[in-house]
């Protein structure tokens, strides 16, 4: 069991090695970020009040198509010299092959989050200090979900025709609960609600969200990687 | 043989589905809606085929998974083309109501976007077979997709009525008066849309299955 994890680590530090030394991924996913909060303050008046209120909603279609870039590049990266052929030879189980690379995109993911965060809250004057702890926990769940299930589809769309394209036509509507539990619940806590009734039952759904899907990950992803 | 019986089936379904019209049409209107209510005869039925649709199509795409037969994949996309045309169908029928009745096409409602979510979903597993070239792949992909797909649906449903809801409470079968011929109508209504959609799923399935043959038949030219 130990070696499990072993090698689930060893997956996560070399796609996170690779990643660090081109930094095409999360360059491409920060800039593109940026860009999407730049097309928002055209779109919603940054200012108005309303704006705030719809603010988690627009952080969370910023997060979901700027982690779509780095997702789409943890099985396409392994494409050049047929890395992923050998990755599917060496002598690990596919489960910790797909988590060792999920949990590199989870920290890929989470640090495009959280630079773009405070980003968000400088151009759009959102408070989003006051309650960090419950937001932190609400990004770290969310980022899952898409991390996850973004990992899985990522695997499934690596060598097809017009990958790009695919990746977030098959993610986004099975993502959809979990972006809706994500969205409401950074609503509430950039406007100074804390998490409570409503709110907790949202935060649940999230748990439960992630749980299911990277459970039933883990048990297809052999049949995705070998066939 | 079995293509009597399709043709059969067929028959059976469209002479079924006019019966249910005429009957349909000599209903009374509904109180207060008028003539427009009797869009739910239609509307229900294709709703119930199409999940009886989604359903078959997990079989298909479990069982392919477990024994690698072709046979189960070609029963699994048949039946979610079908499913879809169906859902279709129900989204249609839902939009002309609200219009009468509400006035706007589509609203944002918790019903109506789990149904849009779930063709969304369908819709990308066609999508996800056309880019694959290779049949093993695709099959075993589009499985697996369609596993996830199914699971998802339960939670999209479930996670979106807790919003406001719009939609009327189920009509059949909800707890309300409707006379019992209305009932009879729609039942026959959801047996001639099943016996359709069982007609429609074969007639796909060897197109299916009639493609794969094309196919092995050119590989094996090719390898000459």
């Amino acid at each position: 069991m130990l070696s499990f994890f072993r090698q689930v680590l060893v997956v996560t530090v070399k796609d996170l090695r690779a990643e660090l030394r081109t930094k095409e991924a999360v360059n491409a996913s920060l800039a593109f970020a940026l860009v999407i909060l730049l097309m928002f303050s055209f779109a919603f008046d940054p200012l108005e009040e309303t704006t705030r209120e719809i603010s988690g909603g627009l952080l969370w279609i910023v997060f979901a198509f700027a982690g779509t870039l780095v997702l789409n590049r943890s099985f396409a990266r392994e494409q050049p010299n047929d890395c992923l052929d050998a990755l599917i030879a060496a002598p690990i189980s596919g489960a910790a092959l797909f988590l060792g690379k999920a949990l590199a995109n989870y920290v890929l993911v989470l640090a495009v989050e959280l630079i773009a965060l405070p980003v968000f809250g400088i151009f759009y004057g959102v408070h989003w200090t006051d309650q960090f702890p419950e937001l932190l926990l609400v990004l770290l769940l969310g980022a899952w979900a898409l991390t996850v299930v973004g990992t899985i589809f990522s695997a499934l769309t690596v060598n097809i025709r017009l990958r790009e394209v695919m990746l977030p036509m098959l993610t986004y509507p099975i993502l959809v609960p979990a972006l809706m539990g994500a969205m409401q619940l950074t609503a509430g806590l950039v406007n100074g609600k804390p998490i409570s009734g409503d709110s907790f039952s949202w935060l649940k759904m999230l748990i439960g969200f992630d749980v299911i899907f990277t459970a039933v990950s883990l048990v297809l992803v052999e049949t995705v990687l070998v066939g | 043989m079995r293509d009597k019986l399709l043709v059969f089936l067929g028959v059976v379904a469209m002479l079924l589905l006019a019966r249910d019209i005429l009957v349909i049409a000599g209903f009374p209107n509904e109180a207060n809606q008028g003539a427009i209510f009797k869009i739910i005869f239609f509307h229900v039925p294709v709703a119930m085929a199409a999940m009886l649709c989604a359903a078959a199509s997990l079989i298909g795409s479990v069982m392919f998974l477990l024994t690698r037969n072709f046979k189960y994949d070609a029963l699994a996309v048949s039946v979610t083309e079908v499913g879809l045309a169906f859902l279709a169908a129900n989204l249609v029928t839902g939009s002309i109501w609200g219009r009468v009745i509400w006035g706007i096409w589509w609203t944002w409602d918790a019903r109506l976007t789990s149904a849009l979510v779930c063709w969304l979903l369908y819709a990308g597993y066609l999508m996800l077979r056309h880019a694959i070239e290779e049949p093993t792949q695709r099959a075993t992909f589009a499985a697996v997709f369609s596993i996830f797909a199914f699971i998802d649906v339960p939670i999209v449903i479930f996670s979106i009525k807790w919003w406001r809801t719009q939609h009327p409470q189920p009509v059949f079968w909800g707890g309300g008066s409707i006379p019992g011929d209305w009932y009879l109508a729609a039942l026959l209504n959801l047996l001639a849309m099943v016996l359709l959609g069982i007609v429609l799923t074969v007639v796909r399935l060897r197109q299916e299955e009639a493609q794969r043959e094309i196919d092995s038949l050119r590989r094996t030219a090719h390898a000459f």
